[in-house]
C-alpha cells in the first residue's frame, strides 16, 4: 500500500511517497511521475522519508524515466531515504545514475545551481 | 424374445384360432341343420374365441409397443388404418351379399355363417386394436392407482369371455360392472393436453372416422342378428359388447374433450413456447460461442413470444446493433419518436441504467403504433436495450412485458455466465502457461555446478508459487578456469522465465570467449537490453575462478553483493565493488558504472552467492532476515563442508521465517576452497 501526494512550490514539483512500493503499487507511482513529466515542466523532487520498502518493480519505475528525463532536460531528485531503501538503490547501481540527497536543503541547493 | 417375433407368433395363433373356430362353428351349424351331433364340445367355440381375442390383443400390443416413440396422432392413425382395412373387407363381403343376394348360395346357412364369422373376426380385431391404443392413451401419464384400475378392467374384460365359456348365469350383471369400470378409466384424457393445435384437428378427424367404423360394425352385426337369428354364436358375448361400449365411449369422450380444448390450445402452446424459448436462452450459455449469439437468441425469442412486427437490440459499449425486420435508419427514427412520446423520460432513465424494468407505450411513427423497451443488464450494469415494435395499438399486455422482462434478465445472466466461463478458461490457460514456464525454468538451472580439485560447490534453490527469475550457472572455460554466474531477473511469471532463458544463452555464449568479468558484463548488458522492456532489468554477479593462480576475478551488475569468508582473518565480508544492473542503460557508458575486482583465495575460504530473496525474506513480525544474520551463520559454520554450510543457512533462514510462506524465490550457492 502506498500513498502518493504531489504539489508545486518554488517552481519544483514535490512528490511525497508514503508506504511500500511493490509490484501492484508501483503502478500508482508510475502514474504520478508520468503526470509531471514533460519538456518545459519544472524539476521533480521525490520525498522518500516515508518510503518504507521498494521492490524491483518500484525500482523499474524510476529506472524507466532516467532516459526520458535526460532527453527532456528535466531534473529529478530523490531525498531523505532511509538506509535500507537507499541500499536497494545502491545495490542495483541506481545511485550512480540518479541524484539522491539526504536533506531537502541539499535538494533546493542542487536544483538552484543552474 | 423380440417384440417382432412375438407379434408374428401372435398373428399366427390368431389366424389358426379363427380358422379352427370357423370349422367348429360351421360343423355345429351343419349338424344342427341336419339334426346331428357334431361331436364337438359346446364350450369349444367360446374357448377358441378367447384364444383368438387374446392372440390378437398380444399382436397389437407388441406392434404398438415396438413403436415406442410413436406420437399420439400416429397412434390414432394406426387404428384408423386398421379400421379402414377391416371395413373395406367387410364392405366387400356385403357387396358380395348384395350381388349374390337371393341366389341359392346366399340362402345356404353355412355360407351366411361363414361370412358372419369373417365379419365377427374383423370386428373383434378392430375393437381389440382400438382397445390397445386406448390403453396407451389412458396410461399416457401413469399413476399407481390408474395402473391398478386398468389392470382390473383388463382382467374383467377378458375374463368375461370365460363367463360365456362356462355359461355362468347372471353374467349380464357382470357386463354392467365392466362398463362401469371402463367409464372409470375413461376419464383419463391427459394426452389431449399435449396435442398441438394442428394435431388436435387431425385427431378429431381420425376419431370421427374411427367412430364411423364402430357404428358401421354395430349396424352390420345387428343386421346379421335380425336376418339370421339362428346365428347364435357370440352375438351375446359380454366381451364384445363391453369392449364395444368402452371403445366407443372413450372415442366419444376424447372427441368432446379435444373439441372443448381447441380454443385454449393456442394459449397453452404459447406458454409452452415461452418455456422453450426461456430454456433455449438458459442453455445458450453452454453452447454458444459468442455473446452475439446470445443477443441473437434473445431477439429471436422475444419477437416470437410477443409476436412483434419489428425489433432491435442496441449495445451500449459498442456500435453493434441486432436488427429484426427493420433498418438501422428506421430504428434511429423510432428512437426519436420515443423520446418525443410520453415514454421519453422513462426511456432516457432506462438507457442510462437508472430504470431496470421494461416499459411499453404508444408511439406515433407511421407503421408502428406501440413499442416496448427493455434494458439488458449484465451484473447490474446496463449494457444494452431491447426494442420491440407492433403495428397495433397497446400491443403489449402486462403479461407479455413481464415475460420479455424475464427474457432480457435471463440473457443478462447468460452473458455474465458466459464471461465468467471465458475468464475461467483464460485463467486456466494462464495457469497452464505458468506451469510450462516453471518447467522451463527448472530445466534452465543446472543440477550441479562445475567444480575442480580446488573447490567444492553446493546449491539450493526454491521458487515461490509463481515462476521467478533466479538463475545460477557455471562453465568450465579450461582445465583451471571456471566461470560462475548468479542472477535475478526482475518481474515474475512467464516473462521472467523468458528473460532468464535469454540470460542463460548470453552466459553460455560469452563465457566460452573467456572475457574478463567487466567485459562480460558490458557485452551481456548490450545483448540483454534489447529484449527487456523499459521497467525490467537483470542483476548478475560474474566470477572467474582460476585454480592455477588461485585467483578470483569478478564484477557485479546490480546483484546482491556476494559474501566472502576469509579463513585467515576468520571473518566474513560483503564485497563492496560498485555495479549497475543489466538493461538500465545501453551503450558504451555502461562500463563507467561497474568495477572489476580480483583477489587470491586460500584453502578454507568460502564464497557465498545468493539472491535477495534470502536477505529480504520476512518473518511474521515483518522483519527482514538481512545481511547480518547471513554473515553470522556463515562465520559460525565456516569449518563445515559446503553442503553442511548450505544446510545450516537454510535451516537458520527457515527458523527465522517460521511458517510464513515465501514471497520470493531464493537461491544459494556455497563455494568452499580446498
Amino acid at each position: 500500500m502506498v500513498k502518493i501526494e504531489s504539489g508545486t512550490a518554488d517552481n519544483i514539483v514535490w512528490i511525497k511517497i508514503d508506504g511500500e512500493v511493490d509490484a501492484s503499487s508501483s503502478i500508482q507511482l508510475d502514474e504520478s511521475l508520468h503526470e509531471h513529466l514533460g519538456k518545459d515542466k519544472p524539476a521533480i523532487a521525490v520525498d522518500c522519508a516515508h518510503l518504507s520498502y521498494i521492490s524491483s518493480a518500484g525500482l523499474g519505475v524510476f529506472m524507466s524515466y532516467i532516459e526520458d528525463l535526460k532527453v527532456n532536460g528535466q531534473k529529478m531528485v530523490l531525498y531523505a531515504m532511509n538506509e535500507k531503501v537507499f541500499n536497494v538503490f545502491k545495490m542495483l547501481g541506481l545511485d550512480q545514475l540518479m541524484n539522491i540527497f539526504d536533506t531537502k536543503d541539499q535538494v533546493i541547493e542542487f536544483l538552484n545551481e543552474k | 424374445m423380440s417384440k417382432k417375433l412375438t407379434a408374428q407368433i401372435a398373428l399366427g395363433i390368431s389366424i389358426l384360432a379363427w380358422l379352427t373356430l370357423s370349422i367348429v362353428d360351421l360343423s355345429n351349424q351343419f349338424s344342427t341343420a341336419n339334426n346331428m351331433d357334431s361331436g364337438f364340445f359346446d364350450w369349444l367355440p367360446n374357448f377358441l374365441f378367447l384364444v383368438y381375442s387374446l392372440s390378437v390383443f398380444a399382436f397389437y400390443k407388441s406392434r404398438i409397443e415396438v413403436a415406442d416413440r410413436l406420437n399420439l396422432v400416429d397412434l390414432l392413425w394406426k387404428i384408423f388404418v386398421t379400421g379402414m382395412l377391416t371395413t373395406v373387407v367387410s364392405l366387400a363381403i356385403r357387396s358380395l351379399d348384395f350381388v349374390l343376394g337371393g341366389t341359392q348360395l346366399m340362402k345356404n346357412a353355412l355360407v351366411v355363417d361363414f361370412l358372419f364369422l369373417i365379419n365377427l373376426g374383423l370386428l373383434t380385431a378392430f375393437i381389440i386394436a382400438t382397445l390397445v391404443v386406448w390403453k396407451r392413451l389412458i396410461l399416457y401419464q401413469k399413476t399407481k392407482r390408474l395402473l391398478m384400475f386398468w389392470a382390473i378392467f383388463e382382467y374383467a374384460l377378458f375374463g368375461s369371455i370365460l363367463l360365456n365359456l362356462l355359461a355362468i348365469p347372471y353374467s349380464e350383471y357382470f357386463l354392467i360392472v365392466i362398463v362401469a369400470l371402463g367409464l372409470l378409466v375413461s376419464v383419463n384424457m391427459k394426452w389431449v393436453a399435449y396435442l398441438s393445435f394442428k394435431q388436435k384437428w387431425k385427431s378429431i378427424l381420425l376419431l370421427v372416422l374411427i367412430l364411423l367404423y364402430l357404428v358401421y360394425f354395430y349396424i352390420n352385426l345387428s343386421t346379421y342378428r335380425e336376418l339370421y337369428p339362428y346365428l347364435s354364436l357370440l352375438t351375446n358375448s359380454i366381451f364384445i359388447r363391453a369392449a364395444f361400449v368402452f371403445t366407443s365411449t372413450y372415442a366419444v369422450f376424447s372427441l368432446l374433450v379435444i373439441l372443448f380444448n381447441l380454443p385454449t390450445t393456442s394459449a397453452f402452446e404459447q406458454k409452452l413456447n415461452e418455456v422453450l424459448n426461456f430454456q433455449r436462452l438458459s442453455q445458450s450459455i453452454q453452447t454458444e460461442t459468442s455473446e452475439d449469439q446470445i443477443f441473437d437468441i434473445l431477439l429471436d425469442s422475444a419477437v416470437r413470444t410477443v409476436e412483434a412486427d419489428a425489433a432491435w437490440i442496441e449495445l451500449k459499449n459498442s456500435d453493434k446493433v441486432f436488427l429484426h425486420e427493420i433498418t438501422y435508419d428506421e430504428a434511429r427514427q423510432i428512437k426519436t419518436s420515443i423520446s418525443e412520446s410520453d415514454l421519453g423520460l422513462t426511456h432516457k432513465n432506462l438507457v442510462s441504467g437508472e430504470q431496470s424494468a421494461g416499459v411499453a407505450g404508444k408511439i406515433k411513427n407511421g407503421l408502428y403504433k406501440s413499442v416496448a423497451v427493455f434494458p439488458i443488464r449484465v451484473n447490474e450494469i446496463q449494457e444494452g436495450v431491447l426494442y420491440l415494435l407492433k403495428e397495433v395499438r397497446d400491443g403489449f399486455t402486462r403479461e407479455l412485458i413481464e415475460i420479455t422482462g424475464t427474457f432480457s434478465n435471463q440473457a443478462g445472466i447468460s452473458i455474465a455466465n458466459f464471461r465468467m466461463l471465458s475468464e475461467a478458461l483464460s485463467t486456466e490457460r494462464y495457469k497452464e502457461e505458468l506451469k510450462i514456464a516453471k518447467q522451463v525454468q527448472t530445466k534452465l538451472l543446472p543440477i550441479a555446478l562445475d567444480t575442480n580439485h580446488d573447490f567444492e560447490v553446493s546449491t539450493f534453490t526454491v521458487a515461490a508459487d509463481e515462476v521467478g527469475g533466479d538463475y545460477y550457472d557455471s562453465f568450465k572455460i579450461d582445465e583451471t578456469k571456471t566461470a560462475l554466474i548468479i542472477g535475478d531477473v526482475s518481474g515474475k511469471g512467464t516473462s521472467a522465465a523468458f528473460h532468464m532463458a535469454q540470460m542463460k544463452g548470453v552466459f553460455l555464449a560469452l563465457a566460452q570467449i573467456d572475457l574478463p568479468p567487466a567485459q562480460f558484463l558490458k557485452r551481456a548488458n548490450l545483448a540483454i537490453s534489447s529484449g527487456l522492456d523499459k521497467t525490467s532489468f537483470v542483476t548478475i554477479s560474474y566470477f572467474i575462478i582460476d585454480s592455477a593462480g588461485k585467483t578470483i576475478d569478478f564484477a557485479r551488475a546490480g546483484h546482491a553483493p556476494s559474501l566472502y569468508f576469509n579463513k585467515e582473518k576468520n571473518k566474513a565480508e560483503y564485497f563492496k565493488n560498485k555495479g549497475l544492473g543489466l538493461g538500465i542503460i545501453r551503450g558504451d557508458k555502461y562500463s563507467n558504472y561497474i568495477q572489476q575486482s580480483s583477489f587470491t583465495y586460500n584453502p578454507g575460504d568460502i564464497l557465498i552467492l545468493y539472491t535477495d530473496g534470502i536477505t529480504e525474506a520476512k518473518n511474521t513480525d515483518n522483519d527482514e532476515y538481512g545481511y547480518d544474520r547471513l554473515l553470522e551463520v556463515i562465520e559460525k559454520n565456516a569449518d563445515m563442508a559446503s553442503e553442511e554450510i548450505k544446510e545450516r543457512v537454510i535451516k537458520d533462514l527457515y527458523s527465522f521465517c517460521n511458517d510464513k510462506p515465501l514471497q520470493d524465490d531464493y537461491s544459494l550457492v556455497v563455494i568452499k576452497f580446498k
